[in-house]
Order: C-alpha cells, then sequence, then structure tokens
C-alpha cells in the first residue's frame, strides 16, 4: 500500500463516521426539527454497539443495536419536542448531556478491554488496482454504507415524492397541515431516522474506527456534523463534500506536522475549522441560494389547530 | 449530574451531622481533566482516589469530578467543591494551575494539592508531580535498541514543560544507543480524542516510523500500531490488552502512595504545603513488563531502569546540546528541577519545531 493510498483510506474513515451522523441530522432539519442532540445518540450508539459486539461476538449484531437504540434515543427526544412541544434547542443539549453521562455509565464496565473490530472487505483483483484499488474496492462495509446512504437520501428529499412531501413540512408546517400532510407523523420519522444514523456514527467509532469503548469517545464528532449540516445548506452531496474536506485538512495538518514544516501545531489543529468557518461565510454571501435550501420552519414549534 | 449531585447531599450530610459525631470525617476531593474511564491518566488518578478510601476507610468521604475542561469551568468546579465541604482538593491537571490558585486564596482553610504545576501563591497550595520522564527516557534506549527504520513518532498533547520534557529525555535515552536516531513530533492539542490519536498515529506510520510512543491518553495509537504491526509504548497504564503483541512497556502512574500520604496528613493535622516531585526511586513512575523484545534489549532497559532508581543516573546529566547547537549542560552538569519543571526548548536531534 503506497502512501498517498495509506492517506485517503486514512481520509475516508476519518470522513465517515461525520458523513453518516450529518446526513441523517440533515433528513430532521429538512423536516423543520433541530436536533442538537447528535452527540448524545452518538456516543449511545458507540456503547450499545461496543458492548453488544462484545457480549456477542458479532460486529454486525452490534452495529444493528447502535441503529435501534440511537433511533429509540431520537425518539425520546421527538417525544418532547413534538409530543409535548418542548424547546428543541434546550431539549437537543439535554439529549446530548444525558447521552454523554448515560453511555458513560452503561460503559464502565467495558473500559479498558479490546474490543471487535469489523474488518474491511476486500474483493480480489480489483483491490489490487494501484492507487484507487484500496480506496474503492478494500474499505470497511460501513464506508460503503455511508456513500449509499448519502445517494438513497438525495435521492429520496428530491426525487421522490415522499421527499418532497417532507421538505414541504420543514419548509411551511401550516400550509402542509392544511393540506392534509400528518406533520408531526413525518417529523417523528424523520428524527428517528437521523437517530438511527447517528447510532451507526457512533457504532462506526467503536468498532472500526478505534475499537474500544472509552467515555466521551465522539469527542465533538456530533457537533462538527451538525455544522455541516448548515456547511452544505442542506444538500446530501455537499455533506459529503464537506466530510471529506474536514477529513483531508485534519489528516493533512496531521502529516504535515510529521514532516517537519514550521508551521505552529496550533495554527494547523485549527485549520479544519477555519476552513469549515471560511465556506459557510462563502455561501451565506449568496442570499438567494441560502434562502432557497435553509428549511423555514427549522426549530419552530407546530401545534396543529383542530 | 448523578455524582454532583450525590455529593452535594452527602456535603449537606455532613455539615447536618458535623456537631453530633465525635470525630469529623476528613472529606478529600479530587478534579479530572479527562473520564475515569479513560484508561490512561484520569483512570490512575482514580485508582489513587480508591486506595485513599480502601487505605482510610472510614476515616474519610471522597468525591471527584470528572471530564472538568481546562479553563473557566476548571475554577467554578474547585469553588464547588471547596463550598461542599471539602477539606483536600486534588487538582489534577497542568491547566488548573490559575484556577487553583485563585480559588485557594478564597478558602484558606481548605488545603489545595496541584498536579504537574508550579505555582504556590498561597500558603494553602501545594505541588506535586511525577518524574515520568525518567521512564521516557528508558523508552528511548529501547525504541533506538527496536527501531529498524531509525525514526520513532511521538504522540504529544499540549507544548508545556512536562510534555517537552518528556519528548526530550526520550530523545536523550535513544542517542546512548543511535546518535542518529530521529524522533518525528505530532501535537494532537487535545488530552483525549481516540479518534484524532489514531489518526496521528496512522499519519505517521505512513511516513516511516516503526516505533509509536505517545503522551496523549487513550489506548488508539496501540491499537493502529498493533494493525499495522510495528511496536508501541503504553501510556500512564498498563495497555497490554490492547497490544498483546505490540507493547514494549508502559510507564505507569502510581498516585496512591502519595494520596494516602497527603490525606493522613490533613486528618493528623500535619499537611503543609510543599512542592516535590517524585519519580522511579519513590514508587510513583513504575515501568510495566519489558515484552516483546530480544533478551539483550530488555536486560539493557532493566540497567537503566535500575540506574535511574537507585538515584545514581539523571537523564538529565551533561553534556546536552539544545536543538540551536548551544551548549546546555557541561559534561556531568545536572539540571536543576527549576530548569526542567520550565522547560520549553527541545534538546539536539528532534525533528520537530517546539510550538511556542
Amino acid at each position: 500500500m503506497g502512501m498517498l493510498e495509506a492517506v485517503l483510506m486514512t481520509i475516508a474513515t476519518a470522513a465517515t463516521p461525520l458523513l453518516i451522523a450529518a446526513v441523517g441530522e440533515l433528513v430532521a432539519e429538512r423536516s423543520g426539527v433541530l436536533n442538537l442532540g447528535v452527540e448524545g445518540m452518538m456516543v449511545m450508539g458507540a456503547v450499545t454497539g461496543f458492548g453488544v459486539a462484545l457480549t456477542t461476538g458479532s460486529p454486525w449484531l452490534g452495529i444493528l443495536a447502535a441503529i435501534a437504540v440511537g433511533a429509540l434515543f431520537s425518539l425520546l427526544f421527538a417525544f418532547l419536542t413534538l409530543t409535548l412541544v418542548t424547546n428543541q434547542v434546550a431539549t437537543g443539549l439535554a439529549l446530548t448531556l444525558l447521552g454523554l453521562g448515560l453511555s458513560g455509565m452503561l460503559g464502565e464496565s467495558f473500559v479498558g478491554l479490546p474490543g471487535v473490530k469489523l474488518g474491511n472487505i476486500d474483493i480480489p483483483i480489483l483491490s489490487d488496482i494501484p492507487l484507487i484499488g484500496r480506496l474503492l474496492f478494500g474499505q470497511d462495509p460501513v464506508f460503503y454504507i455511508s456513500i449509499l446512504l448519502t445517494a438513497g437520501v438525495a435521492w429520496f428529499l428530491f426525487r421522490s415524492r415522499a421527499g418532497l412531501t417532507l421538505r414541504s413540512v420543514g419548509d411551511n408546517h401550516a400550509s402542509a397541515h392544511a393540506l392534509g400532510i400528518n406533520v408531526i407523523l413525518i417529523r417523528y420519522l424523520a428524527v428517528m431516522f437521523g437517530g438511527a444514523c447517528a447510532g451507526l456514527a457512533g457504532a462506526y467509532l467503536s468498532l472500526v474506527y478505534t475499537p474500544q469503548w472509552v467515555e466521551n469517545m465522539t469527542a465533538g464528532r456530533g457537533w462538527i456534523a451538525l455544522a455541516l449540516v448548515v456547511f452544505a445548506s442542506w444538500r446530501p452531496w455537499r455533506v459529503l463534500a464537506g466530510a471529506y474536506l474536514f477529513g483531508a485538512v485534519t489528516i493533512g495538518q496531521l502529516h504535515a506536522q510529521a514532516l517537519g514544516i514550521g508551521v505552529p501545531s496550533q495554527l494547523l489543529s485549527s485549520l479544519p475549522y477555519l476552513a469549515t468557518i471560511v465556506v459557510l461565510v462563502l455561501i451565506s454571501r449568496n442570499r438567494r441560494m441560502t434562502m432557497v435550501n435553509t428549511p423555514a420552519s427549522l426549530g419552530r414549534p407546530f401545534v396543529p389547530d383542530r | 449530574m448523578k455524582k454532583i449531585t450525590l455529593s452535594l447531599a452527602a456535603a449537606a450530610a455532613a455539615l447536618a451531622f458535623g456537631t453530633i459525631s465525635a470525630e469529623a470525617k476528613v472529606k478529600a476531593c479530587w478534579i479530572y481533566v479527562g473520564p475515569i474511564g479513560d484508561f490512561g491518566y484520569s483512570y490512575q488518578h482514580h485508582q489513587g482516589l480508591l486506595e485513599v478510601q480502601k487505605e482510610l476507610g472510614d476515616q474519610v468521604e471522597t468525591a471527584y469530578l470528572e471530564s472538568v475542561p481546562e479553563g473557566a469551568d476548571a475554577e467554578r468546579a474547585i469553588e464547588r467543591f471547596a463550598r461542599s465541604g471539602c477539606n483536600i482538593i486534588f487538582t489534577t491537571s497542568f491547566g488548573f494551575m490559575d484556577a487553583t490558585n485563585k480559588v485557594a486564596g478564597k478558602f484558606p482553610e481548605v488545603k489545595f494539592e496541584h498536579a504537574t504545576g508550579y505555582k504556590r501563591e498561597h500558603p494553602n497550595v501545594a505541588t506535586y508531580n511525577s518524574k515520568f520522564h525518567e521512564g521516557r527516557y528508558v523508552q528511548g534506549v529501547i525504541a533506538a535498541k527496536m527501531s529498524k527504520a531509525g525514526v520513532a513518532g511521538y504522540i504529544a498533547s499540549f507544548p508545556i514543560p512536562e510534555v517537552v520534557l518528556g519528548i526530550n529525555a526520550f530523545m536523550l535515552g535513544a542517542q546512548t544507543v543511535n546518535p542518529d536516531f530521529k524522533v518525528k513530533v505530532v501535537w494532537a492539542n487535545t488530552w483525549f480524542d481516540a479518534g484524532k490519536e489514531a489518526d496521528a498515529a496512522k499519519a505517521l506510520i505512513d511516513q516511516g516510523v516503526d516505533i509509536i510512543t505517545q503522551h496523549t491518553d487513550s489506548t488508539a495509537p496501540m491499537q493502529v500500531a498493533t494493525e499495522r504491526g510495528i511496536k508501541a509504548f503504553g501510556q500512564a497504564t498498563d495497555m497490554i490488552k490492547f497490544g498483546p503483541e505490540t507493547q514494549l512497556t508502559a510507564i505507569v502512574d502510581d498516585w496512591g502512595p502519595y494520596y494516602v500520604k497527603r490525606v493522613k496528613a490533613v486528618i493528623d493535622g500535619t499537611w503543609e504545603q510543599h512542592d516535590v516531585w517524585d519519580g522511579m526511586k519513590e514508587g510513583n513512575v513504575v515501568m510495566a513488563p519489558y515484552t516483546n523484545m530480544p533478551d539483550d534489549v530488555k536486560k539493557l532497559a532493566e540497567e537503566t531502569e535500575a540506574k535511574i532508581k537507585s538515584g545514581e543516573f539523571n537523564p538529565y546529566t551533561g553534556p546536552i546540546t539544545k536543538q540551536d547547537g548551544t551548549e546546555w549542560l557541561k559534561p556531568g552538569e545536572v539540571a536543576d528541577n527549576g530548569t526542567l519543571l520550565g522547560l520549553n526548548f527541545y534538546v539536539k536531534g528532534v525533528d520537530d519545531k517546539l510550538p511556542q
């Protein structure tokens, strides 16, 4: 494996959890719900995935369990914000705090145990193609799922009738309601999809990225995923571009350091965040594009008038 | 939150019943920078707390706060502990230094112990530290013996004296075996982020290092090293389970004896401000078993360890040249603790520019 290829593989690994969590959150936000609990749902997915994989010996069961737990955990958020109409920002923050605390408690007995790693796929012959072989045909299975997920969500939101309905709920819930669309049900489903994705992203951390459980192992990746959604102006393929850009800058700065170029490491470490801010500024200069893509009802509570 | 509520409730109970019980318990409190489940630095401090509980039993009550960020939150956390009836508070990370001193000024009756720092602005602040760099010197010797490429990767956290001390000691140890040995340094700018530490390890390995050592707290670099089939050193705790065929040795922090001693001093009323810097000799720094290396390397490592442990040898003994080529220590000259605790430059041979 050449160095460039190795670097590209590392970038893909760094970008995949961000991409999955961000695509899930994108769907929730397109339906008009801002769920700041991504970090909490991710870390719950990480501890569940690790625990189930360790006890059953099957990383796939771990992944399925993490997806289920992520969805269930977001159901709590959905019930509070959609049925009881609590403040979405506060509830989302509470969900993150709850997830971080609860996962620490659940995972106490897993600390210091090596985990089960979900291995890479290796398609013979094809994966031996220089440079791109391993990258395209020799990655971990979740990498392929993340790409398919992005394509699926892009198709669903912009090419299917159900997607149109979901977006209409996010853009103007009063009109959607007047048309007879069940706004609350659609938002429930969208939030749970986001939760399931966050759970999967968390399991990726504890089963593929670093197969171990340590408290708070998401280390802020949920927040980066949230930023990526805005960064991408709520478009799935741009989320993918953003996640890979972020991953590339993160890995690139580590290589720059190891090469010993004389740039302060603090500056290099902040590069991914600086890059995100610069792109955000550039995007928001185009006011019309921002207006078109931002779900107009984002974060606004909906109480159907009977 | 549950832990905080519990400790507050316990404090309220202690206040309420304090007059009734003949012998008031001493309350010892700890502030950790990471989660106790990091299986690294904070985990080891927590093992010290558990040893205090075991050794002093009914005489002491303990409380802790984990994952306290270095900065403004630290001051709030320390002050909360001081108000809740703690008699002695251990703040266990370098970044808690200013916050500790600030709160100490407001609570002169509470004892404060700050780990790895150097500021004692009030008579109720003591500082304590471990000479981790003694272990890193031994690691350097092993690394230079084991590395075929002649270059090791060093995952560092923040450019503070403690970390710089470790990098230099590693380099000095390695140079005794191979004067041309190289160390590549990557600053993760975090104490604890498993993913980022893994990425740093991958980047270093991709650039040709065949030994990894770390001054960050997760086991991720050990796992990456295992995956890529190279050797690595554990940090803060014995990480052999994460790399049965990878770990050469690990520096294990053993804070237990010190914590027992200091809490006991508060119980006896003999607590006094001090500044201690213990190492291998006092049992604060322990090397995990030497594994995955040939017998001659193991023997050399054991000899080096014994020399440091007996106090016969200090890793910072001249001649030592600074990175820029100027002389720092003359032959036979030993660096004083003050200089070491404020160390902000590399020795010759380190392949990195120290972030300022």
